[in-house]
């Protein structure tokens, strides 16, 4: 990554490693143990004010503050696009604060941060995907009293949820939720695994990488250990089911990736190209090879 | 071709380039200084102060010209410098009756002990624009009386309270700690200390029109000004190696202790209750609405109806932070394509649908 940006007067070494102070990290590393050791669910943990304002990632990058070692290798995407602006500034902060190696490769990241999309290159075993959440609580829009949300948890009282994903049917003729799609971990907690467009759902289920939800403003880690089953909600006669477009990739000619629509001409002309940029950029090199 | 998000980098460098540019403003002017702006802006310093939740002026004004006048981004700055502060210990209680009171006044009594004290107010200005100050009028420096800063100067409610007029305050530390709500999330239901912990960080203008709606009957609690004042009070904290309690700082604060109807229940006789407000600095507006919220916040410990959203305990203390509330909303600013390609796909699947029904419909009828 060329540094062209100017060094803002931050005075970086007032600061310690990867930004936080060791006690906070290990505040953090205790809820993420919490979180692991019960998946989806939610742990509440002190959340800090950080450099960057609330709703841009705040908890992603506390969570990947605390995990981050000089041996890691980052990667940080933003609806699948490595050069985001958003993606551009996270990677930016940490290759300065917590001096590690970033990298645009699926495969050569140990830690990925990312917001709205899960890579489309299979994720390995030891790799951390780590999710940017803006509202951690599946129940938030059907129920917003938080008192009321832990209630419903505890007692696995998800009747609403199912509620609504039946009107929703009955009034479209189909599930019209399309992202941030509830998901049953493990039997037990429904988690939101942020707005994540459906289509990246199954690739939660199983996962062998590690996966981390931070939400910073809200102020909640929770967590899907490598392997654990995440069933996305339905019905028998409504099974689940994924976007599929009838274009492919214009750059790679994908048919299998998350497609993204751009509006090329004043006539409104449309092309389709894949969400995310390093799996459509290896496919292209490897056709011209 | 698509170079759209590819310029990422290079329009962020631009773009802080362009900012600090901005920032200065024209070059043929003279730069202002954090002095400046410490003095002749200090009720814009009180208040990132307070909402920064960090007393210290010269950053609160390094962070109002870094933000170019925007409190909000200001207060912002402030915290996340803030966050990463280590943590002492907490103080003792500030005593308020030890103030050497600037201004000191109450609506319920004409005349208390100490006297009122008028001080440095907006309250009796007409509000006309004062041209000389666009001539750079300089003004002679005000008289004042002298002031005997070694008399305390008794609270009203504590006059009230020995009546047993006015609920006591709550009973000091029981010996459990008070939680930190800059270092501990925010659980419910919230004790009060937390309650008033977030009021006092709390966006003066959502606290302004929240305790606005009370008046308005909207949680109504038929308040009244016990008292505000303002001035310096001494800060004192015991370390841990010494165990007794030293001076370490004078601070300026407002308080204000609202004094609020309470038609008594059926074991506790009629009294005064009260919503109390403190704010870093000179803040009468951010104190008194403070003041009304964390009364209205107290219905259900009084056995009030909870009927109006300033007595909404979850609703008051989640939106009350203003830099959450900037972040999230401006958040939208960030790409949402995946989504909303998402959402694209669904409602052309959706309206194909229609599309195809009516279409069906039209062909049955034709052939009828």
């Amino acid at each position: 990554m060329p540094d062209t940006i100017p060094e803002q007067d931050l005075g970086d070494s007032a600061y310690n490693y990867a930004y936080l102070d060791e006690q906070t990290k290990r505040m953090i590393r205790r809820a993420i143990l919490k979180a692991v050791a019960v998946p989806g669910y939610q742990v509440p943990f002190g959340g800090r004010e950080m450099p960057l304002p609330y709703g841009w990632g705040t908890g992603g990058i506390q969570v990947t503050a605390a995990i981050i070692g000089r041996d890691d290798t980052l990667k940080v995407i933003d609806q699948g696009a490595d050069d985001t602006t958003n993606a551009v500034s996270i990677r930016r902060f940490f290759a300065r604060v917590a001096d590690v190696p970033t990298t645009t490769r699926t495969e050569e990241a140990t830690v990925i941060q990312t917001r709205h999309r899960v890579p489309e290159t299979p994720l390995q075993d030891g790799q951390i995907l780590v999710f940017q959440v803006p509202i951690p609580e599946p129940l938030r829009m059907l129920e917003p009293r938080e008192t009321e949300t832990r209630t419903l948890h505890a007692l696995s009282e998800y009747g609403v949820l199912r509620v609504s994903l039946y009107e929703s049917i009955a009034r479209h003729g189909r599930i019209a939720k399309t992202y941030n799609y509830p998901v049953l971990v493990n039997g037990r907690y429904i988690m939101s695994p942020s707005p994540i467009p459906k289509f990246d759902n199954p690739k939660l289920d199983r996962n062998p990488a590690l996966q981390l939800y931070g939400a910073g403003r809200e102020k909640r880690i929770y967590a899907v250990p490598p392997h654990t089953p995440v069933k996305s909600l339905d019905f028998d006669d409504h099974p689940f089911e994924i976007e599929r477009w009838t274009e492919c990739c214009a750059l790679c000619g994908s048919t299998e990736s998350f497609l993204d629509e751009m509006i090329v001409d004043d006539a409104g002309k449309r092309r389709f190209i894949c969400s995310d940029t390093d799996y459509c950029q290896e496919r292209q090199e490897e056709q011209s090879r | 071709m698509y170079v759209a998000v590819k310029g990422g980098e290079t329009a962020i460098a631009h773009s802080l380039e362009l900012l600090a540019d901005r920032r200065r403003g024209s070059r043929d002017l003279a730069e202002l200084t954090l002095d400046q702006i410490d003095q002749q802006l200090a009720l814009a310093v009180d208040r990132v102060m307070t909402e920064g939740s960090c007393y210290d002026r010269p950053l609160a004004a390094l962070a109002i010209k870094q933000a170019r006048g925007d409190l909000i981004e200001a207060i912002f700055l402030l915290r996340a410098y803030r966050t990463t502060l280590p943590r002492f210990g907490h103080s003792e209680p500030l005593d308020t009756s030890r103030m050497v009171a600037e201004r000191r006044i109450s609506s319920t009594f004409k005349d208390v002990p100490g006297g009122q004290v008028l001080g440095p107010t907006f309250d009796y200005t007409h509000r006309l624009l004062d041209f000389s100050l666009a001539a750079n009028g300089e003004r002679p420096a005000a008289p004042t009386a002298p002031v005997d800063a070694t008399r305390d100067l008794p609270r009203v409610g504590d006059i009230l309270e020995r009546e047993g007029m006015l609920e006591p305050p709550p009973p000091a530390n029981s010996g459990v700690p008070t939680q930190d709500i800059t270092r501990d999330p925010l659980t419910l239901p919230a004790d009060r200390p937390v309650r008033l912990q977030n009021l006092a960080r709390g966006d003066e203008g959502f606290l302004l029109a929240l305790g606005y709606s009370t008046q308005r009957g909207y949680g109504n609690n038929h308040p009244f000004v016990g008292e505000i004042r303002f001035g310096a009070v001494p800060v004192s904290f015991v370390p841990e190696e010494l165990g007794f309690p030293i001076e370490i700082a004078e601070i300026d604060v407002t308080e204000c202790d609202m004094v609020n109807q309470f038609a008594g229940s059926h074991d506790v006789p009629p009294q005064f209750t009260r919503g109390y407000g403190l704010a870093f600095g000179h803040a009468e507006r951010k104190a008194m609405a403070m003041a009304l919220v964390d009364r209205a916040l107290r219905a259900g410990e009084l056995s009030e109806a909870v009927t109006s959203p300033a007595q909404n305990e979850e609703f008051v203390l989640a939106h009350s932070d203003n830099v959450e509330a900037s972040g999230f909303v401006q958040h939208l600013k960030l790409p949402h394509y995946v989504d909303f390609q998402s959402e694209l796909v669904i409602v052309r699947t959706l309206r194909a649908e229609v599309d195809a029904r009516r279409q069906q419909a039209a062909l049955d009828q034709a052939a009828e």
